[in-house]
């Protein structure tokens, strides 16, 4: 088996979020980071391939620029054994349509038994690649999997509902985004740090993995940012002062009566 | 000038720094009310190749250079000084020397251990009457029929003590060359009949570190327990100091680190006069100031390390570094628990064992008066 995760280098948790009002796009110009969301795929690969299946090898893909081959580092020494950049100026812009497209070109290539990824980017916060991708490779897809077991060509996956849990079973190959609950990834060691350069690593541009250049880029994309605005500042709440417990209680019931929330 | 760090340096201070979030922050403040060794941190850090950064593979360490080194410990102190002493003494002071100066033998026989950090390693140079001015060792070392007979005292020395604790390299003086006093080092194991590592001092901070006086009464050791050639003990121990500062150094600058990033979080939080302390001046005054010195010491602190890997001397920026980063955290700390108010006085808030645990960055490892010493000779004063 075959498991490729898909990857993205995002802006470090701890750097102030920006957007650049001239591109609409956030500014990426600090410190950046392995998405945290994708570490849970990765460990969730290694646990596959840990659990006894037959996994030939963990590839780590990303798009992004030149800069991105740190989230690449990092993967790899998280465990992938080698790693795909599909780099390219023509893919600037992109937005989560041609973005899906691209990756799903690179996976053609690749022809995994397993896609993998984390949830939600912790920039753009989609959620939605993983579905594009699939519908593109024409793969079944689940998200928010936290529990996962591969056996005979099929994954029985344990999906976290808003109502509960649903068990899935879908037939290899699938494309599978993991919710963050699935595992605690582990610590790159620094023997794996110290290593990670040496795990082969395939750049490739948009042409060749046969990316039909009007498909992606900003031109490309078939939306467009028109405007941004942070979200409106909430309303200062209500206090109450709890001065006599039974007065409070009805003080509370009387508020939430009013609104219809009970 | 270069001021990146490289994809591995920077990997690894990411992963330190996730590590002492996740798994140190959360057994800090426990750890240092009981006054208990970390030894589940130590083993988890062992796993990682935290215990054995800068040394070979074939070893089994990481391979890493001393700026990996230097970022990890200063990681490692922005949430806790205990844990991030364990391991600098273990690493700078304990293995450097048997890695620096040990025979084909002694490295097979304690690096693997070492550096997995399934075993521990103390240095023992500080005596009652001799620490920097280590010419005034009183512990002696007589050879007596193929042995090292050893007798004498050290004090203050770090992780001597643990269930873990796989030997000491002491400097002993081994003879009276020519007038001048002949200082050798000796590796001597835990366990050695004649050795005993005494009960654990009652500190004022680094609580959870492991320091013991030790003893030494007709303790003999195998005359191959002798480190490099024999009457290099002065030399030797001076190299492995300033080797340390830079660790030390990089303690100074995670601490105040450490001090600052809890002042702003609470400064933020905490409201007074209808607003959060960190919109009036005064506490502003305070954290700028304190960033625009960290991010000064920690450059320094970056070069001296830069320099230690490029083989260039690196005495003078170390010892400066040394100097400025262990009263910059003196100073952090204290502003820290002020902008605390009364709570920074209370143990649970991270800011009070800071500031405990901060003043030993003066004293420990050559105090501020000898950095001075140090700073000023190398000015050819």
């Amino acid at each position: 088996m075959k498991i490729c995760c898909l990857v993205k280098e995002v802006p470090d948790a701890a750097v102030e979020k920006r957007i650049d009002p001239e591109t609409k796009r956030l500014d990426r110009s600090g410190e950046k980071n392995l998405n945290p969301f994708d570490t849970h795929a990765i460990e969730a690969a290694m646990q596959v391939k840990e659990g006894g299946a037959p996994v030939e090898e963990i590839v780590a893909v990303t798009m992004g620029p030149d800069s991105a081959v740190r989230a690449l580092h990092k993967a790899v020494a998280l465990g992938a054994d080698r790693s795909v950049h599909l780099t390219d100026a023509a893919l600037e812009g992109s937005d989560v349509a041609a973005t899906g497209y691209a990756l799903a070109k690179v996976l053609e290539k690749e022809s995994p038994d397993l896609v993998l990824l984390g949830q939600q980017s912790d920039d753009g916060e989609c959620y939605t690649i993983g579905a594009v991708v699939a519908d593109h490779l024409k793969m079944p897809s689940l998200t928010q999997v936290i529990k996962m077991d591969a056996a005979d060509g099929k994954l029985t996956c344990e999906r976290q509902a808003e109502y509960g849990y649903d068990t899935v079973e879908v037939e290899l190959p699938a494309v599978i985004s993991v919710g963050d609950a699935i595992n605690e990834p582990r610590y790159p060691s620094l023997k794996a740090i110290m290593g990670a350069k040496k795990k082969p690593l395939d750049s490739h541009g948009a042409g060749d993995v046969g990316i039909e250049p009007d498909r992606v880029g900003q031109s490309g994309s078939r939306t467009a940012v028109l405007e941004l605005r942070p979200p409106p500042q909430k309303e200062a709440g209500e206090i109450i002062e709890d001065e006599d417990t039974n007065e409070t209680v009805e003080k509370i019931v009387v508020w939430l009566d009013e609104r219809k929330l009970i | 000038m270069d001021f990146d760090l490289t994809d591995e340096q920077r990997l690894l201070r990411d992963t330190v720094r996730d590590f002492a979030r996740k798994e140190v922050a959360p057994v800090a403040e426990e750890l240092d009310r009981t006054k208990a060794f970390p030894y589940e941190l130590v083993s988890k850090m062992g796993e990682l190749g935290l215990m054995g950064i800068p040394f070979p593979a074939e070893h089994g360490g990481g391979g890493a250079d001393t700026l990996s080194y230097a970022l990890a410990v200063e990681e490692l102190t922005r949430i806790d000084s205990s844990v991030a002493i364990t391991m600098a003494a273990h690493t700078s002071l304990g293995t450097m020397p048997i890695h620096l100066w040990g025979t084909d033998e002694q490295k097979d026989d304690w690096l693997p251990q070492l550096t997995s950090g399934s075993r521990l390693a103390a240095f023992g140079l500080t005596e009652p009457e001799a620490g920097s001015d280590a010419g005034n060792t009183k512990t002696i070392a007589r050879l007596e029929d193929g042995e090292w007979v050893i007798n004498g005292a050290k004090q203050f020395i770090t992780n001597s003590g643990t269930d873990i604790s796989g030997c000491v390299t002491i400097t002993a003086a081994t003879g009276d060359g020519d007038g001048r006093k002949e200082i050798s080092n000796l590796i001597v194991p835990n366990g050695t009949p004649g050795y005993e590592a005494g009960e654990p001092y009652r500190k004022m901070g680094w609580n959870a570190s492991d320091t013991r006086p030790l003893t030494f009464t007709d303790c003999r050791v195998p005359e191959s327990s002798l480190l490099g050639r024999r009457g290099d003990g002065f030399k030797q121990f001076m190299q492995i100091l300033d080797g340390g500062r830079i660790g030390v150094a990089a303690m100074g600058v995670g601490l105040a680190q450490g001090a600052l990033d809890e002042a702003i979080a609470y400064a933020k939080e905490r409201r007074a006069f209808g607003q959060p302390i960190s919109k009036f001046q005064a506490i502003q005054a305070k954290i700028a100031d304190l960033s625009a010195q960290i991010e000064a010491s920690r450059l320094l602190v970056y070069r001296a390390a830069i320099e230690k890997d490029r083989g260039d001397p690196f005495t003078l920026t170390a010892a400066q570094a040394k100097l400025i980063t262990g009263r910059l955290a003196v100073r952090a700390t204290e502003e820290a628990v002020q902008i605390h108010g009364g709570y920074g006085y209370i143990e649970e808030y991270p800011v009070c064992r800071f500031y405990r645990d901060a003043k030993i960055l003066t004293i420990g490892e050559g105090t501020d008066e000898v950095q001075q010493m140090v700073i000023a000779r190398q000015l050819g004063c």
